[in-house]
């Protein structure tokens, strides 16, 4: 892999409350290249939308970063003032969200809104903004974009909506976009759409994606590499054809196998007993270990790191040297 | 236009748990009077339903699948009574539903799962009267010993324990109250159950623990579903005959295998070809363009023409009846004029 363009190393946020602190992500580390398309999933509350927001230093207070670092392009971003983020945050970084309701300001027209952003962070006059700002609508696909570009947010259907968004995050040309479940509003035919938009223009400008989404199908079409996650932790980390195909943690082997397939029936689909443990209750040891059909002692007492698992990286005992003579987790 | 229900070939001589035939909904979305008159508008209405017919086997799920706005939630609410039909007949065991739903012996056969089980369970109850409510309501087991024996037992019948009775809804996730969303549909004993998306709330592994559930019950009571959902996969695990739904109508229904497997209609195709799926990693593929129209100002003749690679004239200004292919019936044009292949 070149040289990362986002690094995350260690990452830990918590949430002081009364009843103690919560450790709602601890010790996350994974790296985004230039152009590529990362895949974060897992259940709610697993972490992955915390990820995303601290990185872009968007934590909800009373949320705060305890630990670790991150660093865009080899400099690092966390505790950065909120005026300097705020500068990376659109120019550096683009944010995609789930509902595009809520992302555009209904009072303004999409032109206003786009063109406020290419000048703040691009610095161009009022004409040649709102050229570029038609430019993207065209690249978003949206039909008649010269005279559309005068419409305000609700003129426009869902799906053409998310594409406003998606213009509005590409526009100011940023290198990292991060995506937290930009189809889940949609509907499935708007978003084969959706996907294949995001997946053409990241690869056209070497834009990489951050792809947060609880719907492995998404990721498996989209992503170039996966980041399972589990209560905070980051389970299982690799290649999403290997991820899919050999998962090599049991939390990723059993998720796999709950999901319903399009192609065939089962008479019966495999679940995980239980549910994610909350975070004022997360068992020592692996998390997922309550779960687990295969836990050991070893993982009732000592948390794994991410280890080597085949062609992936797990963060699972059974993947370490002392049982590298047992079989693939998916047993 | 009625056509003849369809009889799915593993049909027993009983009668359908279930039999719509010629349903139409219009829901009334005009302006205020005032404004409407000041203005000189007419009364502006939304085909939410459109003219369906299909009928439920005693044991079997019929599925209803389709894009926001298709319609399908607005069956559900008509199936249970909830809303009534414009146009057009239900009937459950046999009788027209308004009759079934005034009798309580009928009435208690049939109940609702819902999509959210945050909205859906009365927070300041404990559970087992949440559980208990049917049962007092239609008087199935008599004096406090027995409805607590009743409701323990319900609840270890969906994979609760006993003691999680004395509970409140807020202490349990989603996946587990909806359990108890289930629970307290089956509490009132029905033969035939309303599930308008009950996994869509749910993460997946959940989602596959309820799915799991639904089965092992309908397996152990004999239930019949009316399962509605968007997501194909789901559909595809739970039914035995499926109806893909578009503005308002079902533009194809048969034995859920053969659409799965041979999906006629080009509306089913696209559907089918859109979904993201595990199997397909990396593989680009062909999304369908455009979005839905809105039910208010619907397009003429099909519905789906102006997303539809087959259209062609006919299809632009006539409305297609259903045609049967096998077990299949089929709403389209091209399929009856054999333009589809």
């Amino acid at each position: 892999m070149s040289a990362p363009l986002l690094e995350v190393r260690g990452l830990t946020v918590e949430f002081p409350t009364r009843r103690g602190i919560l450790r709602a992500l601890d010790g996350v580390s994974f790296a985004i290249a230039p152009g590529e398309v990362l895949g974060v999933v897992g259940e709610s509350g697993a972490g992955k939308s915390l990820t995303g927001a601290a990185i872009i230093g968007l934590l909800a207070p009373p949320g705060r970063i305890a630990g670790g670092s991150i660093l865009l392009d080899g400099a690092r971003i966390d505790h950065l003032p909120a005026e300097a983020m705020r500068r990376i945050r659109g120019r550096r970084i683009g944010a995609i969200f789930q509902d595009p309701l809520t992302t555009l300001n209904p009072l303004y027209t999409i032109g206003r809104q786009l063109i406020e952003t290419i000048q703040t962070h691009l610095g161009l006059s009022g004409a040649d903004a709102r050229a570029r700002a038609v430019h993207w609508l065209e690249e978003v696909g949206i039909p008649a974009a010269a005279r559309r570009i005068d419409a305000y947010p609700h003129e426009f259907s869902g799906g053409q909506r998310q594409r406003v968004v998606i213009a509005l995050a590409l526009c100011a040309e940023p290198r990292l976009v991060i995506a937290d479940e930009p189809t889940t509003a949609l509907d499935v035919s708007i978003q084969a759409q959706i996907i294949a938009l995001l997946k053409r223009l990241a690869r056209e400008h070497t834009t990489a994606v951050m792809l947060i989404t609880h719907d492995m199908g998404v990721i498996a079409e989209t992503a170039d590499r996966v980041a399972v996650m589990y209560a905070g932790r980051i389970a299982e980390i690799g290649p999403v054809a290997d991820v899919v195909r050999a998962p090599a943690h049991p939390y990723t082997a059993g998720l796999m196998a709950s999901i319903p397939a399009l192609e065939h029936r089962v008479a019966r689909l495999a679940q995980i007993e239980g549910a994610m443990p909350r975070l004022d209750a997360i068992p020592p040891g692996c998390a997922f270990n309550p779960r687990c059909p295969r836990a050991h002692d070893r993982c009732r007492a000592e948390r794994p790191e991410l280890m080597g698992a085949g062609a992936t990286e797990a963060a699972c005992w059974l993947h370490a040297p002392a049982h590298a003579e047992s079989s693939p987790a998916h047993a | 236009m009625p056509e003849a229900p369809l009889t799915p070939a593993d049909a027993t001589t009983d009668m359908p748990v279930l039999e719509v035939t010629g349903v139409t909904r219009l829901f009334d979305v005009s302006r205020p009077w005032l404004q409407r008159v000041l203005a000189a508008e007419r009364k502006l209405f939304l085909r939410a339903v459109d003219d369906i017919s299909f009928t439920i086997a005693r044991g079997t799920t019929l599925s209803l699948v389709g894009e926001s706005g298709c319609g399908k939630s607005t069956v559900a609410r008509l199936a249970v009574g909830l809303l009534r039909p414009t146009a057009g007949e239900i009937h459950f065991e046999g009788q027209p539903l308004s009759t079934a739903r005034a009798q309580p012996a009928l009435r208690r056969r049939m109940n609702m799962i819902f999509q959210d089980p945050f909205a859906s369970l009365n927070p300041r109850w404990r559970v087992r009267d949440i559980v208990a409510e049917p049962i007092r309501a239609f008087a199935l087991a008599r004096g406090a010993e027995a409805v607590r024996g009743r409701v323990e037992a319900l609840l270890t019948q969906v994979g609760l324990s006993a003691a999680d009775g004395e509970k409140y809804p807020h202490e349990f996730s989603g996946g587990q109250r909806q359990r108890i969303s289930i629970a307290r549909a089956l509490a009132s004993e029905p033969e035939f159950l309303i599930c308008d998306e009950p996994t869509s709330a749910l993460d997946v592994s959940v989602q596959a623990q309820i799915l799991n559930l639904m089965r092992d019950l309908q397996d152990r009571l004999g239930l019949t579903y009316l399962f509605i959902s968007h997501n194909l996969a789901v559909v595809r695990h739970m039914s035995d005959r499926l109806g893909v739904m578009y503005l308002g109508r079902i533009v194809e229904l048969g034995p859920a295998e053969t659409v799965f497997r041979t999906p006629a209609h080009p509306y089913t195709r696209l559907l089918l070809e859109a979904i993201p799926d595990l199997e397909r990693v990396g593989q680009p593929r062909t999304p369908v363009g455009g979005e839905v129209p809105s039910p208010i100002d619907p397009p003429p003749g099909c519905p789906f023409h102006p997303r539809c690679p087959l259209a062609n004239d006919r299809c632009r200004q006539e409305k297609p009846a259903h045609a049967r292919t096998g077990e299949v019936l089929v709403a389209c044009h091209a399929v009856e004029e054999g333009r589809s292949a």
